[in-house]
């Protein structure tokens, strides 16, 4: 009995990383690719492409666990990389150019919070709403095509190879490793993150036992936000330019990378780790596909069909446990 | 039905239970909440089982294998919250389900003959068969209901507690409706707390009480006390244990409050080390009352004052710090969070003991939990285990536990021993006892009397949304209660 339940501790412990072991293993053993995939240089390309959608999915996941979603990430990065390339180009010194980014994201985010507590409306509207207001703004802004901006070191927060050399990856997959470190800490040991967690689970009961859900959702929107502004602020170092039609879709990406992590559409679970292991899974599977030459759609698909197993898998994992 | 019987676990529901309906006659049930109306009511509509017993139907035995099966055999069940689709037409409404059609495509006519024919019946033609059911009022929405009753040539209709939603016009007109059903030769059963309503209504009626049945006969041989006393006859067995306590200054007195969802301003007031009961039937207001105070409803009208300090707007985190603390009588769906651990529903409102710098401290937590668990007596076997997988006696536990790890001194409970068993009923009044003892000061909100009777120092009566009379619990008892409760007058 008490065997059985270690090595279903261990199961549990390892369930979230199966998924993405398998992703590896597969594509370690296909001859085609043996030899290229599991190298440096593609696993700091692989990290490289994960960037933006890993900072959008942190900021996603908390939304998911308070019960939430947001479908406005991608036109809020999309936004934020205008924003920053805007700055950058009327020769705003470039820390200021990624505050001003950032900054812009977190309005974005602290937007849909106060619309969505005060006006009492379901997350999916208001932030559909903004989905098409951020990319309307961006493109305003941009005048409806690309800004150029000239070279600076924020370009190089996306550089394959760093410099100086000896950071081995990119600035921004640094930040990226910190930033889920520190949410998965704030997350779990943290009074804000067990409320979101309480919200998520009963808002009633949440609201019966004094958490004030209106600020905290506030938090969370804005803090999502956030994490969409610094995402945008590494689309504009990736381009080089700011581009308002960049990240059409991503948003399901990154909610995708959620789910594949074992966030519920209907609150109450997440992880920062899981959604993590969520991006790494479509990053890997993109990269492999791309390696073996198979078509986009062949990639579509098949990340199509790891969403509905990831979650299947998952809930199969949680009712065993009782 | 004869000699019906059911067990749920070790309570019996329903014990030798014999009920006999003639054809066009109306038939009222009594009892207090848990006698076992419910129970007879889902039996006859197939929704439970008996254990024992038979069922004639016309003189042929019937034993409905479901809900459906039962109403296919004319047996129409009309349930205190109504079952209507508000997004559809009256005519969708009343045709759901047995819609006339040719290869898939309505038939218009014929079923607008049909509605119309059903609404005729019961004289509510002005009813509009086109109008979505989500604009008609509480009362109009029941028409509707008992329409389609009719439609589906229903020979007996249960009515549980349909006046309690109901404006006292509605209710005349419900009681036009129950008339002229009977002379259509329709048998109702009707199920009602409100006393003097049976009488005009209920050609007979049976009264039951812990399961059993107490009396059966004409509805006009019966007296009112008669029937109070029948419904709450039992002597009170010693299970309150008494613990003295003595009240001190008020601590939360209610000026004319009224919240959005109360239908009257109520004035109370309560003190440190004082047990205050509140009675009334359900959907008498306690409720919504509690829910003002704590500040889950909106204040409309009034003021509440708390330790002299008089306020009115407020939340539940305002209202936590002020030292209340509330156990809502929706434990599944408010009262815990149930897919969070017995940790985290325990210490959710109150984590400033365990918090540095935003951050918790779980070991410390986790420590502080065993203590609670112990004093309170939870039995759990990993407190990080969520709390679904708890019995409901433990869930209930673990909300109580809540209000003490909150340190609160104010406690609203509403219904804090509904569903669970006889044991933690008793552990939960001692420990009510003894937070009077140490100055707490408790509202307790309860639909069975004798609890009430038993440990309260203060009883007040509540009777459709306003406060009918408050007296010490030596100046009541079980008739008097029920008759302010059913009849809206002191006793």
């Amino acid at each position: 009995m008490k065997e059985k339940s270690r090595i279903q501790t261990v199961i549990n412990w390892l369930g979230p990383f199966l998924g993405l072991i398998l992703v590896m293993v597969i594509f370690s053993s296909i001859p085609e690719v043996r030899d290229r995939f599991l190298r440096v240089p593609n696993l700091k390309s692989v990290a490289t492409q994960s960037v933006i959608v890993a900072l959008g999915a942190m900021g996603m996941t908390l939304i998911i666990i308070s019960g939430g979603i947001d479908l406005s990430a991608a036109s809020n990065i999309a936004l934020s990389s205008v924003i920053t390339a805007f700055a950058i180009n009327a020769g705003f010194p470039p820390l200021l150019a990624i505050f001003l980014g950032v900054i812009t994201g977190g309005l974005i985010g602290l937007a849909n919070g106060s619309l969505i507590t005060s006006l009492r409306l379901v997350p999916f509207i208001v932030t559909l709403g903004m989905l098409g207001i951020a990319r309307g703004i961006a493109k305003w802004t941009a005048g409806n095509q690309k800004i150029d901006a000239p070279l600076t070191w924020v370009n190089e927060l996306m550089a394959k190879s760093p410099r100086p050399s000896w950071l081995l990856m990119a600035p921004g997959v640094w930040m990226m490793i910190i930033f889920a470190v520190v949410m998965a800490v704030v997350l779990r040991y943290s009074v804000f993150g067990r409320h979101i967690f309480a919200i998520g689970s009963n808002e009633a009961t949440a609201r019966l036992c004094g958490i004030r859900i209106k600020r905290t959702k506030i938090i969370v929107y804005s803090l999502a936000g956030l994490f969409c502004g610094l995402g945008g602020v590494m689309e504009f170092s990736r381009l080089t330019v700011g581009d308002p039609t960049v990240a059409v879709g991503l948003e399901l990406d990154i909610i995708a990378a959620v789910v594949i992590g074992g966030g519920s559409l209907s609150g109450g679970s997440g992880s920062i780790l899981g959604s993590m292991i969520g991006v790494f899974i479509m990053s890997f599977l993109r990269n492999g596909c791309t390696m073996m030459g198979w078509p986009n759609y062949i990639q579509e698909i098949i990340i199509g069909a790891i969403i509905v197993v990831a979650v299947a898998l998952d809930q199969i994992r949680h009712r065993k446990n009782f | 039905m004869e000699g019906v019987s059911k067990r749920f676990g070790a309570t019996c529901a329903l014990d030798n239970v014999d009920l006999e309906l003639q054809k066009g006659e109306v038939h009222a049930l009594l009892g207090e909440n848990g006698a076992g109306k419910s129970t007879l009511v889902k039996i006859l509509s197939g929704a439970v089982r008996p254990d024992s017993g038979t069922i004639f139907l016309e003189g042929y035995p019937f034993s409905p294998s479901s809900p459906l099966d039962s109403r296919k055999h004319g047996i129409s069940m009309i349930y205190q919250e109504l079952n209507l689709a508000p997004h559809l037409t009256v005519e969708e409404n009343i045709m759901l389900g047995r819609e006339m059609h040719r290869g898939g495509f309505i038939r218009q006519k014929e079923m607008r003959n049909k509605v119309r024919k059903a609404l005729e019946l019961i004289r509510h033609t002005e009813i509009s068969p086109d109008l979505q059911v989500k604009k008609l009022s509480v009362g109009a929405r029941q028409v509707v209901e008992i329409a389609r009753a009719l439609v589906e040539e229903a020979k007996i209709l249960v009515l549980d507690e349909p006046t309690s939603s109901l404006s006292q016009e509605d209710s005349e007109i419900l009681f036009q409706i129950i008339k002229r059903l009977k002379t259509q030769g329709v048998s109702i059963i009707y199920i009602s707390h409100f006393l003097e309503e049976v009488q005009k209504v209920a050609d007979r009626l049976t009264v039951l009480r812990d399961g059993k049945k107490i009396h059966s006969g004409n509805t006009i041989e019966v007296s009112l006390e008669d029937l109070i006393q029948m419904m709450v006859g039992r002597k009170l067995v010693d299970m309150f244990p008494k613990i003295p306590h003595e009240t001190g200054d008020v601590v939360l007195c209610l000026d004319g409050l009224k919240g959005k969802r109360m239908q009257a301003e109520v004035d109370l007031s309560l003190r440190h080390g004082e047990i205050l009961g509140l009675a009334g039937l359900i959907g008498a207001g306690r409720t919504e009352t509690l829910r003002t105070i704590f500040g889950l409803d909106a204040v409309e009208k009034g003021s509440l004052t708390v330790r002299k300090i008089r306020t009115s707007k407020g939340a539940p985190w305002t209202r936590i710090r002020q030292g209340m603390g509330f156990l809502s009588e929706d434990r599944q769906n408010e009262g815990l969070a149930s897919s969070l651990s017995t940790v985290d529903n325990l210490t959710l409102s109150n984590f400033s003991p365990y918090r540095s710098f935003g951050f918790l401290r779980l070991k410390k937590r986790r420590k502080a939990v065993r203590d609670y668990i112990k004093q309170v007596n939870i039995k759990v076997q990993d407190s990080n285990q969520p709390v679904f997988s708890l019995s409901g006696g433990n869930q209930q536990k673990v909300a109580l536990a809540r209000l003490l790890h909150q340190k609160a001194d104010i406690f609203l409970l509403d219904e804090p021993t509904r569903g669970i068993d006889v044991i933690s009923k008793s552990q939960i009044y001692e420990w009510m006892g003894q937070l009077a003892s140490n100055g707490k000061a408790i509202v307790f909100v309860s639909s069975y009397l004798p609890e009430l009777l038993g440990i309260c120092d203060k009883i007040a009566v509540f009777y459709r949304g306003r406060l009918v009379d408050m007296r010490p619990t030596c100046e009541w008892d079980a008739q008097s209660i029920m008759t302010a409760a059913t009849l809206g007058r002191p006793g």
